[in-house]
């Protein structure tokens, strides 16, 4: 029953995770209706940031401020000099746009970084673990990552139904025509929406640092998972965004820890275990395609 | 559109004319691997002209359709591999190596794949489609991977490549030639679908389904069978790579090769007959020429790339033609 | 056609006539990854082979050499079009480089087919050393079992009795650990297949503590490793549970981004930085002379590949048309390799000794891989008799 509790922790903080991710891209693409490919890279320039900052200045909290700020800059750079130019395009357009960028901050990463994955310090105060039940020690790192994301989930539902730049937001996302048609300066909007989701996913990269690999191609790892949460919970919808988030997260690493043990009551050990696997990664694009055939628009947009 | 009728095929004998002396012309200046690079081309230029039938004549965005690629290069290759160890495939299949058979079976099998998976993603649109096709084929690609019989995640070697009746096909310019003769026929069936009813119906759908609805059309089943002929297609592509690398891995089935597959359409132009053949020269070429040149070649890829995108409105087709002083 | 065939033919019988007199160099063509995440691994091999013939000024075995570098992405396709425009535009007869065995198995297959040489300095998988073997492939790393098989032994030796195994779910991952298995005694408590493409290993962590196991043996290469050791060490697994790995989940450049969570970790390993040979010396000064960067085993692969080929060449003067003669030469291994002790299988494979090596905390406090005992004295592969060499 520990073990239980602890993966459904584990799924939590994997969710989270991908929340500070796919919370950005849901916005991007609900707004401006862009798909942008490149949401990764930003997330890989975040963690290189953060990274050479620790190593170079020896302090945590100079590290985050640099992250946040690099990964914001090279979304707005990115927005003005080419997003901006195929709001009018189709997805095809985008996708080859975005995929380019792909190539080239991977390429420039590895020209400036060289192609030796970095060491990103853990900061002092959060290693070591804390018993949260008898016999249940947990690292202080990950409960840390969940809370992050939460305050960053709470923080973005204040903003979006509190604020006007929120309440632009939602009229965006529902209809986009008539925003621009009331007068609004729609340009700076989707800047503002497009740096907002990079700075997101700058701290993704940098809390993802100290626990995953800081290399090149890293966005790329973890952009498919958050295009998978994104459309099941709906384009657009930060709600959406936040469950589907969760849900994946957990029923991803449930999988995994407990599919091959289910299989085996079934079948030889080591089929099992290879069958499970098998299995378990394709279980969220299984779940993905479930949930489109049941509501092709996702789970939390209401149908029109 | 206003390229005169007589044009257009005259342009198209005259490369399909340099295409037949090219064995000969590149082993006069030197470069006999020409062949090969412009074999390679010819087999992407199909899988993509391919994608091209449901993305620029159906307005439909598969982001799966290496899937369809890869399967096909995996039924040349569980064939063969059946046919080498002597067992039948499921214990009645009897494997083999015979290109008369294999390519067929592989254009069969992976149109069967594209009729499951379209008629599931179909009942989507958009965003949502672009994904759900991701999704399928990122279960096949996970699913090969873990295909331990079949060689996982390092492929499956095909020894040989396939026979063909009265053909030594161990001699390199004779596979050329079988790749030269296949993209020749698919491009003459090509050319007479994007002339045919069903594309003008397809052209429809793309610009108003309502419309075609309301005259009595059913559009779920016209974008259906688009689908199905394109998995088609990228199978038989899929099928004719496996032959000329004589080797078949779940790389053929990754997310990137869908990518770069919708990358050679675009590059060429979306809707147009000769325009991802023509994208897939540029592509494979530009990769070729610059990883010759430099280590960060993917650097120059990217920079053109995004040149391509942002100004040329069309690929490098629209590109030519503008050039030339034409009007699109 | 045959016209051209007969020119094409004089021609290379003029040039391997004047090749002798003019001391034309002889073309060395390495297809190796050098993008994405695992370009550090090709970069070491190229470099570790370039400071091989920085050492002789330019030359390999006294025959002077140019090395035609390209990336294959990590895709098979990219690297038989290369291969293809190195054997048939430029005439390269000598081929290295390449990283992964799938990139091997489009590439390999083409280049000894048209009489051509290929000397692996890392990927070996098995079907090239049984019923595939080929007398233009030669192996200068491993055959890739052994690595596992190493750590099989090395975990046997270290007398715990019991292991639970992860890997992920591919061709090597499966290989990995089918070889730790063929060598470790003790019983497998656990047997787990990660994903290829997994960033977290929350879940992993958790059934390891459940199974309280005596050691975990773990393939993780490159940055799979990194996040595997660091969550390793995070959940507080690194001081109860011992840990033996192969090189592949602990290189230099691993180690590195690693740090702390590191040390206490078995390593098997065919070489280490700090083996007490002078061809190893050499080359370890060199490198840290020439490069600002760790030091790895594909370095060391890159660097044996290129004193393998040197060997060959300058018993032969370079001439690589009477290709017997060049294979002969290249069998003998007459080199000094850094590892210590090598030589060539009826496969071409190696057959090495094996050692047992641990990670420590070094004199700044960075922790090193330090070599204890011999694990497998003359260690071949487990494919050699299915080869009919």
């Amino acid at each position: 029953m520990t073990l239980f509790f602890e993966q459904t922790l584990n799924g939590l903080q994997f969710g989270v995770m991908l929340f500070l991710m796919a919370a950005g891209l849901t916005l991007i693409f609900g707004i401006m209706g862009i798909i942008n490919l490149a949401h990764g890279s930003i997330y890989m320039v975040g963690a290189y940031a953060g990274t050479l900052v620790i190593t170079e200045t020896g302090s945590f909290l100079l590290g985050v401020p640099a992250a946040l700020a690099v990964a914001a800059i090279t979304g707005i750079v990115m927005e003005v000099a080419v997003i901006r130019r195929l709001y009018r395009r189709d997805h095809l357009d985008q996708v080859l746009a975005t995929f380019a960028i792909i190539l080239i901050l991977n390429q420039a990463i590895t020209i400036f970084f060289g192609r030796q994955p970095l060491f990103a310090p853990m900061p002092d105060a959060f290693s070591g673990s804390v018993e949260l039940l008898p016999g249940l020690f947990y690292p202080v790192y990950r409960l840390v990552i969940i809370l992050v994301g939460l305050a960053v989930a709470a923080g973005l539902y204040i903003l979006i139904n509190r604020t006007r730049i929120g309440m632009l937001v939602r009229a965006g996302s529902t209809n986009r025509d008539m925003v621009r048609a009331l007068g609004v300066d729609i340009r700076m909007l989707y800047t503002v929406v497009f740096a907002l989701g990079a700075l997101l996913a700058g701290l993704a990269g940098l809390m993802a640092g100290p626990v995953l690999a800081v290399q090149v191609g890293m966005g790329e790892q973890i952009l498919i998972t958050t295009f998978v949460v994104v459309v099941i919970g709906g384009v657009g919808s930060i709600k959406g965004a936040f469950y589907a988030s969760l849900i994946i997260g957990v029923v991803d690493t449930l999988l995994r820890a407990y599919l091959p043990g289910l299989l085996r009551q079934f079948m030889v050990g080591s089929e099992a275990d290879a069958l499970g696997a098998g299995i378990s990664s394709m279980g969220i694009y299984l779940l993905m395609a479930l949930v489109l055939l049941a509501r092709p628009k996702g789970l939390f947009v209401a149908d029109s | 559109m206003s390229i005169s009728k007589l044009g257009r095929p005259l342009i198209a004998l005259a490369v399909l004319a340099l295409l037949i002396a090219l064995p000969l012309l590149a082993e006069a200046m030197g470069q006999p691997a020409l062949t090969s690079m412009v074999a390679r081309i010819l087999i992407y230029g199909i899988a993509a002209a391919s994608l091209n039938i449901v993305l620029g004549y159906g307005g439909m965005v598969s982001f799966g359709h290496a899937a369809f690629f890869g399967i096909g290069g995996y039924v040349v290759g569980i064939l063969y591999a059946h046919h080498a160890s002597g067992d039948p495939l499921l214990g009645f299949i009897p494997g083999t190596n015979q290109l008369l058979i294999t390519l067929p079976a592989a254009i069969l099998v992976s149109g069967l794949a594209a009729l499951v998976i379209g008629a599931l993603s179909l009942r989507t649109s958009g965003v949502q489609f672009i994904m759900i096709t991701l999704a399928f084929a990122q279960m096949l690609f996970f699913l090969f991977v873990s295909l331990k019989a079949y060689g996982g995640d390092d492929g499956l070697i095909i020894r040989r490549a396939n026979e063909v009746p009265w053909l030594n096909m161990r001699d390199k310019q004779t596979v050329y030639y079988v790749c030269l003769a296949v993209t020749t026929v698919f491009f003459i069936l090509l050319w007479r679908f994007v002339n045919s009813r069903f594309a003008n119906v397809l052209n429809g759908l793309r610009q108003s389904e309502k419309r075609m609805a309301a005259i009595g059309l059913p559009a779920y089943r016209y974008k259906l069978a688009a689908f199905v002929i394109s998995g088609m297609g990228a199978g038989c592509a899929g099928a004719l790579m496996a032959n000329f690398l004589r080797f078949a891995s779940p790389d053929m089935l990754h997310w990137t090769k869908s990518g770069e597959l919708m990358v050679m359409v675009i590059l060429g132009g979306v809707g147009t007959l000769f325009g991802p053949l023509a994208g897939a020269a540029v592509y494979i070429a530009l990769e070729s020429i610059l990883a010759s040149w430099t280590e960060y070649w993917q650097l120059g890829v990217g920079m053109i790339l995004l040149f391509v995108v942002l100004y040329t409105h069309g690929g490098v087709q629209a590109l030519a033609q503008r050039l030339v002083g034409r009007q699109t | 056609m045959s016209l051209i065939r007969f020119a094409a033919a004089s021609a290379i019988a003029l040039a391997a006539a004047s090749a002798a007199q003019a001391n034309e160099p002889v073309k060395i063509g390495m297809i190796t990854t050098l993008s994405g995440p695992a370009g550090y691994l090709g970069q070491d091999i190229r470099d570790g082979f370039q400071l091989a013939i920085d050492a002789e000024g330019g030359t390999l075995g006294g025959v002077p050499v140019t090395v035609m570098v390209e990336d294959d992405a990590l895709k098979p396709g990219n690297g038989r079009q290369i291969a293809d425009r190195f054997l048939n535009n430029d005439g390269v007869k000598l081929f290295t480089g390449i990283v992964f065995s799938n990139v091997a198995g489009a590439t390999v297959p083409d280049i000894v087919d048209n009489g051509a040489i290929y000397v692996s300095p890392n990927a070996a998988p098995s079907n090239f050393a049984g019923k595939e073997c080929h007398e233009n492939y030669f192996v200068v790393s491993w055959q890739n079992d052994s690595l596992h098989e190493s750590a099989g032994q090395n975990a046997s030796n270290l007398s715990y009795s019991n292991a639970f195994v992860l890997a992920p779910n591919y061709q090597a991952g499966k290989d990995a650990i089918a070889g730790f298995k063929r060598f470790f005694k003790g019983e497998i408590v656990g047997e787990v297949y990660t994903r290829l493409d997994q960033t977290d290993f929350a879940a992993e962590m958790a059934q390891i503590r459940d199974a309280k196991p005596d050691v975990v043996f773990q393939f993780h290469p490159g940055g799979l490793g990194i996040s595997f050791l660091r969550q390793y060490q995070q959940a507080g697994l690194l001081e109860t549970v011992p840990m033996v790995v192969a090189e592949p989940s602990m290189d230099g450049v691993i180690l590195n981004a690693v740090g702390d969570a590191a040390i206490g970790i078995n390593v098997s390993s065919h070489w280490n930085a700090d083996f007490d040979n002078p061809a190893n010396k050499q080359f370890v000064a060199a490198w840290n002379k020439a490069y600002d960067r760790p030091i790895t085993y594909y370095a060391s692969q890159g660097y044996d590949t290129a004193l393998a080929i040197a060997s060959a060449l300058r018993a032969t003067g370079g001439n690589l048309h009477e290709l017997d003669a060049f294979r002969e030469a290249l069998r003998k291994a007459d080199f000094q390799s850094v590892r210590g002790d090598f030589a060539f299988g009826p496969n071409q494979h190696p057959v090495q000794d094996w050692y047992a090596l641990k990670v420590v905390a070094g004199e700044d406090g960075k922790p090193v891989l330090k070599t204890g005992e011999k694990i497998l004295d003359d260690h071949s592969d487990a494919y050699v008799a299915e080869c009919s060499l």
